[in-house]
């Protein structure tokens, strides 16, 4: 390998270990969200230091990458792509991190009602499982799972819109109760944002493998 | 201003095949970089715009190469008048054991202009072309030899300059100078393509991603790919092309 294939290899490794630790924080935030679980909670608080500092380093490697090695064409594309998607996991880990601070903060409120009936959890689970295959996406360059982002974001969309809807009428009909559903709204409403990021890798993905810019395009 | 087009064109020196077919154009005033690797043809299909490679044994080019829409092989074609109009530099700075004045005007005595009025003024004009007049106008009379490698090279081009032509071909202008020369000579391109045509043969990619505005990969004599620089250096069409570039062979 030459030097610049052993320096993308090894920037293309840190990424994919940056992503399994964000996917990680996601579904240890969602298990602590679903059982109220302060000390899981915790775990995940802790781990956001470790997120930071890998999308710290990933930054410098990609800015090394650029002053020393020149890359051009595809491996251009690869170094643009991982920075943006070192950017996008890491708003996904502030979004694990914002859910695992409302568990530790809650106040013995029992929001099981209100995260059933907006399907919280499931929207919890969707954003989980785009951020592993998308994933998947990049480590088998298979630009049909990164189409296929799209389409589920838009489902993560529609199950928000309903979330939101619900939201609206509890409050109408529970006014006592809106900060509780304030609290909630903000949940799904940070779940749906990292729906949004998945997509964006997946945007970026395509445009690393097939020079493709698919960015503010209809899909 | 001209525009070059090179035609189905076949350059054999006696049995060997060394350019295989190439066809294309390079637009007026503007810089088109040759890449490609050692042996591939470039610096071969360079010569061809200012029929260098005639004095070589055994060369024979079939197709056409048209500059301002005239066949530079036609018989009736003065090679004297041709390289008038087409300059070359060459990768090592090669001034003459003369002094600087002496070098600059060359050209132009060989044609028989005696007249010191004009030769003095072709010297100012060309080497503030060159950027060099403020830092040897107040010794012409020094020997060339005397100037640093970038001066040097500035000289030669300079020297080109002197008698008017309307392109230039550079063959790996800048590869033995130091980095800072390198910058100044680039700035220098770029300035220069606003009144001539330049192809430049180079093996540095940042060199040619910096200067050209279009660029041409030669590989084993073929031309595999020729494309706006950008798009190029972004998103090569020819996996050869992408391996080439990215540094994987050559």
């Amino acid at each position: 390998m030459t030097q610049t294939e052993v320096e993308l290899h090894q920037l293309k490794l840190e990424v994919v270990n940056m992503w399994k630790l964000v996917s990680e924080q996601m579904k240890k935030s969602m298990t602590a969200l679903a059982t109220m679980d302060k000390k899981l909670a915790e775990e995940v608080l802790l781990g956001e230091k470790r997120v930071n500092q890998a999308e710290i380093d990933i930054d410098s490697h990609c800015e090394n990458i650029f002053a020393l090695f020149n890359p051009v064409a595809n491996d251009l594309r690869l170094v643009l792509s991982l920075l943006k998607i070192n950017g996008s996991l890491e708003r996904i880990g502030d979004i694990a991190f914002s859910v695992a601070k409302f568990v530790r903060k809650s106040d013995g409120y029992n929001y099981d009602y209100l995260i059933a009936q907006t399907h919280t959890l499931e929207m919890f689970e969707e954003a989980s499982d785009l951020i592993i295959d998308v994933m998947k996406a990049f480590e088998t360059e298979n630009t049909q799972i990164a189409q296929d982002i799209f389409k589920r974001d838009k489902g993560l969309n529609q199950l928000n819109r309903s979330a939101r809807e619900f939201i609206i009428n509890y409050i109408k009909q529970h006014p006592q109760e809106v900060e509780e559903c304030l609290r909630v709204l903000s949940i799904f409403r940070k779940l749906e944002r990292a729906g949004d990021q998945s997509k964006v890798i997946a945007e970026e993905i395509i445009f690393y493998i097939e020079a493709k810019v698919l960015k503010h395009s209809k899909k | 201003m001209s525009k070059l087009i090179a035609d189905k064109v076949n350059v054999y020196y006696g049995q060997s095949h060394v350019i295989k077919d190439v066809s294309l154009e390079v637009p007026a005033n503007s810089v088109t970089a040759f890449i490609g690797p050692s042996g591939c043809g470039k610096s071969t299909f360079l010569r061809l715009f200012n029929r260098m490679n005639d004095y070589i044994d055994g060369f024979k080019m079939t197709g056409s190469i048209l500059i301002g829409g005239s066949d530079i092989y036609d018989p009736k074609v003065k090679i004297e008048e041709l390289r008038k109009k087409v300059g070359m530099v060459f990768q090592k700075p090669n001034p003459f054991p003369k002094s600087i004045y002496e070098n600059v005007v060359y050209g132009l005595k060989i044609q028989g202009i005696k007249d010191k009025k004009i030769l003095d003024e072709a010297v100012e004009r060309s080497l503030i072309q060159v950027a060099l007049w403020d830092e040897v106008k107040d010794d012409l009379k020094k020997s060339a030899y005397a100037l640093s490698g970038g001066q040097q090279q500035r000289l030669c081009i300079a020297r080109t300059l002197a008698v008017g032509p309307d392109v230039l071909l550079m063959d790996e202008p800048t590869s033995a100078l130091d980095p800072i020369s390198t910058s100044k000579l680039e700035m220098l391109i770029q300035d220069l393509k606003k009144n001539f045509t330049i192809i430049i043969v180079t093996h540095n990619m940042q060199q040619a991603g910096r200067i050209s505005d279009q660029t041409a990969f030669f590989y084993l004599g073929e031309l595999v790919e020729i494309n706006q620089t950008r798009a190029l250096f972004t998103n090569p069409q020819s996996e050869r092309t992408q391996n080439y570039i990215t540094g994987r062979f050559g």
